[in-house]
């Protein structure tokens, strides 16, 4: 057999399993969402539709705070963990980014730990005040388990990028009299920039995307990913709980495009 | 053109050494006094110590306990860079990636609070001194080699520093432009007659640029001197080796004379000892007819510099010698010549170089 | 003196993050071995949670590990030479290709999920059966183990060997099994680990796609989370600690040796 003929069978299973798998079935989401009451309009529900159009804003404001914090947080632990060496570093290291594979059930098993009726803090402000402080099953909650799995991931990126500052820059800038703050304001802040814009958008798509961490805090959650299901599950409403995944997968898509053309690869969304 | 802070300030550099974290000894404590409004070339071969030296004196990094570095006579050892008030150009030039080039060049002008029109101005005066009108706007990725060596200089010199400190700054360009650049450099560095201290490895540069050579090798200081000083009176073997060529003959000697395979060589020096190892520069070797000569040879090879010839000559002495003959000198391979020095020209070296 | 106390300052606050991250982790490993979590250690240190978990659920735990398995199996047969193939070929077919592969990290399990039960709700055996839900794990680490595999061929020139072979008169398919996958093995394996660790993991996709006679690992952990007692719910988180965490460890050992190259 040729070259070419051999490369064209390689091909073959792969091709034969995304298109039954995949191209298939999300052309059939396509369609069916178009297929309800409404018809194609359907799609424009999620803007239009009030309740619907409140959970977008409700997840869409969740996933950004979800970003700038974890940014935050992510940035002055990596930098800070880049650029020391100290007994201890590599344990330190690890518990950062060990959550790194834990599904979102998990995560909210970790945040009902923390939060829950007979969670830590709980526990802790019941000493101090006398007053049990119970916030794991509300969007509070659901904001720190974003928090829980999108740290790690950040970290990873943001020290990968640390690591590949050029020290000279900011050795030139200080021979120019700039005090350590403004070194960070116009040298290292700025080469971060496309670290944070990769990591964040992978951090806001996920968030935007996540399932099962708001599944086990509670089902009362007004968040995108708990609307598509309920409408799937309990009201059997096919055709919307179908457009909305496709908006919500058009979202989410076009996000990681926009990270994708800031860095070379895009990093899974995952839990 | 406005020049920078009348002369600069004097550096002396006491008893720095320095050892690093994991244990290299990049630098044996050294002293160096350096003038005011003197250009001062650290010279040798890479790990000899130089650029460590040069760091020290910038504040970036500490001397071991004992080292001070002094300004004008003020101990500057425990300030930082941020507020030394030198002017240094990376051997990557570190030039801000997010900013233009005006941008660059005024940067030490902000942080110093200047206002927006003087900084503009001063700006300016830097773009023309430094011939790269017409690239403020610039982005950095969109110059060539020579024009960010010229921002990086432009933007250490703007902030009018005390010293101005250079790290082989021409030595990622490729050799055509860093021999222009080095006249371009060299007149630019005495029009602004700032202290000055200058890292490479490079002896032409060091030779064309420096007012005094300070010749470095595994650490410490091999020999201080002005050009002329290195050159012609290298106190040992390495310095002799490292600058220019040099013919490095060890004879027995006898009666003021080397033997040689070939004849005998008078020396001008201090001939007390029984053996010698003595340099002769190439140029200093003159081809005579070999009838009459004490030092006699054989041309092994002629080659046509350009300016003069450079010929190999073997039999004179143990190993073979190089000669520079002007291009007057008509000998051809094969020849037996005879070789005149004068004995001036033999330098003795300590023996163990 | 600045220094030392923007460092020390910087420490605490890393040292606060991993204790968020930390601490809920510990608790569960500790609660679940603990007699009495109200009672905390005191209570005495058992395993009966640990057992009962394995009672409970000892088939979801087995399940996992054969949809894991399985998936791996259809990626190492789909993927390596789908990679391999692509990397040859080039060009913009192998881009779009790639780009449609990827596809599914880019958009949630969720809608994945619906669509697979759109299309194959009517195939009522297929359905029911662990398969289906092997469908959707397949689909969602599929590009891991390209990625994994392509990126081993661009760092090994694995065209030039492929040509060295084929100049010496070795047939396609014996180049493929003799040259190409040997020394693709770094990158099989990265790509074996993560596809493994993801499968074993994956909640969206599965949750959606599960009866009560498929339950995953995950499945049951989200089960023991809403009705079992914290002891039950943390022991058999314990279990997915221990399962997943090594995996999670060799990855990062292969990343470090890979880097290190």
């Amino acid at each position: 057999m040729s070259h070419k003929t051999f490369v064209w069978l390689c091909l073959l299973p792969l091709g034969v399993v995304t298109v039954a798998f995949f191209v298939l079935p999300m052309a059939r989401l396509v369609v069916t969402g178009a297929a309800g009451p409404h018809g194609l309009a359907g799609y424009l529900a999620i803007l239009i539709e009030p309740r619907y159009r409140a959970t977008l804003i409700n997840t869409v404001v969740l996933a950004a705070a979800t970003t700038v914090v974890t940014l935050i947080v992510a940035t002055i632990a990596g930098m800070f963990l880049q650029r020391h060496r100290f007994p201890g570093r590599a344990v330190l290291i690890a518990m950062l980014t060990f959550p790194l594979a834990f599904p979102g059930v998990v995560v909210g098993f970790m945040i009902i730990l923390l939060a829950g009726r007979q969670g830590l803090i709980g526990d802790f402000s019941n000493r101090l005040f006398g007053e049990k402080i119970v916030f794991a099953y509300s969007i509070y909650g659901l904001f720190l388990g974003y928090l829980y799995f999108s740290i790690p991931r950040v970290i990873l990126t943001i020290m990968a990028a640390v690591q590949k500052l050029d020290v000279g820059l900011e050795e030139a800038a200080r021979s120019l009299g700039a005090s350590p703050w403004a070194v960070q304001r116009d040298v290292v802040l700025p080469a971060l920039a496309p670290a944070f814009v990769a990591s964040g958008a992978i951090a806001f798509a996920t968030a935007m995307g996540a399932f099962g961490t708001a599944f086990t805090l509670a089902t009362n959650i007004d968040v995108l990913p708990m609307l598509i299901y309920t409408e799937f599950t309990l009201a059997a409403n096919f055709a919307t709980s179908a457009a909305l995944s496709v908006g919500l997968g058009l979202i989410t898509w076009f996000i990681l495009a926009l990270a994708r053309s800031f860095s070379g690869s895009a990093v899974a969304a995952a839990g | 053109m406005s020049v920078a802070a009348a002369g600069g300030a004097s550096v002396r550099v006491e008893s720095c050494g320095k050892t690093f974290a994991d244990g290299t000894r990049a630098l044996e404590p050294a002293t160096l006094d350096i003038a005011r409004g003197e250009t001062l070339v650290l010279l040798g071969p890479s790990g000899c110590g130089k650029t460590t030296m040069l760091r020290i004196i910038a504040g970036l990094e500490l001397p071991d306990t004992g080292g001070k570095v002094l300004f004008d006579g003020r101990d500057m050892t425990s300030v930082p860079i941020e507020r030394r008030n030198v002017g240094m150009v990376f051997q990557s030039y570190a030039l801000f990636p997010n900013m233009s080039v005006a941008d660059n060049i005024g940067y030490g002008l902000k942080i110093r609070g200047v206002p927006a029109d003087e900084r503009a101005k001063r700006v300016a005066e830097l773009v023309a001194l430094t011939n790269i009108t017409g690239l403020e706007n610039r982005r950095i990725d969109q110059l060539s080699g020579g024009q960010r060596q010229r921002v990086a200089l432009a933007r250490a010199v703007a902030i009018r520093p005390g010293i101005l400190l250079l790290d082989e700054p021409l030595t990622a360009l490729d050799a055509a432009l860093r021999d222009r650049l080095r006249g371009e450099l060299n007149r630019l560095l005495r029009a602004l007659g700032i202290t000055t201290i200058y890292v490479t490895h490079d002896q032409s540069e060091a030779m064309e640029l420096g007012d005094r050579i300070v010749v470095m090798r595994k650490g410490a200081i091999a020999q201080i001197g002005t050009p002329r000083e290195i050159y012609f009176t290298p106190n040992s073997r390495f310095v002799a080796e490292f600058i220019g060529a040099a013919n490095i003959i060890e004879a027995p000697v006898e009666n003021g004379h080397l033997v040689l395979p070939g004849g005998r060589q008078p020396i001008g020096g201090d001939a007390s000892l029984p053996s010698a190892v003595a340099m002769i520069r190439p140029e200093t070797i003159g081809i005579v007819d070999a009838a009459g000569a004490p030092l006699g040879g054989i041309i092994d090879s002629v080659s046509f510099v350009g300016d003069r010839q450079r010929m190999i000559v073997s039999a004179a002495s143990a190993r073979p010698l190089t000669v520079d003959a002007p291009n007057t000198v008509q000998a051809k391979a094969g020849a037996r010549i005879g070789l005149s020095i004068a004995p001036q020209a033999v330098r003795l070296l300590p023996p163990e170089g | 003196m600045r220094d030392r106390l923007i460092f020390t300052a910087q420490l605490i606050f890393t040292l606060l993050v991993a204790a968020f991250l930390v601490l809920p982790a510990g608790l569960s490993i500790s609660a679940g071995v603990t007699v009495n979590y109200f009672r905390g250690i005191k209570s005495g240190v058992t395993l009966q949670w640990v057992a009962q978990v394995w009672e409970l659920y000892a088939g979801t735990i087995g399940l996992s590990f054969l949809i894991a398995f399985a998936t791996l199996a259809v990626t190492l047969i789909a993927g390596v030479p789908a990679a391999y193939a692509l990397h040859v070929r080039g060009g913009r077919l192998a881009r779009v290709v790639e780009e449609i592969i990827t596809l599914p990290l880019a958009i949630p399990g969720l809608a994945i999920a619906l669509a697979l039960l759109l299309t194959y709700q009517g195939f009522g055996e297929f359905r029911r059966s662990w398969l289906f839900i092997l469908t959707g794990h397949v689909v969602f680490t599929m590009p891991f183990m390209v990625r994994s595999v392509m990126a081993i061929f661009a760092t090994v020139d694995i065209r030039t060997l492929d040509e060295g072979a084929a100049s010496l008169g070795a047939p396609p398919w014996r180049r493929f099994y003799g040259v190409i996958v040997p020394n693709a093995l770094p990158g099989i394996l990265a790509g074996a680990l993560m596809v493994v660790t993801l499968s074993l993991g994956e909640f969206n996709l599965t949750w959606m796609l599960h009866t009560p006679l498929t339950k995953t690992l995950p499945i049951g952990l989200a089960d023991s989370y809403a009705s079992m007692r914290l002891e039950v719910a943390s022991a058999y988180t314990l279990i997915f600690f221990v399962m997943i965490i090594p995996l999670l460890v060799a990855m990062q050992m292969f990343a470090d040796r890979e880097q290190a190259r």
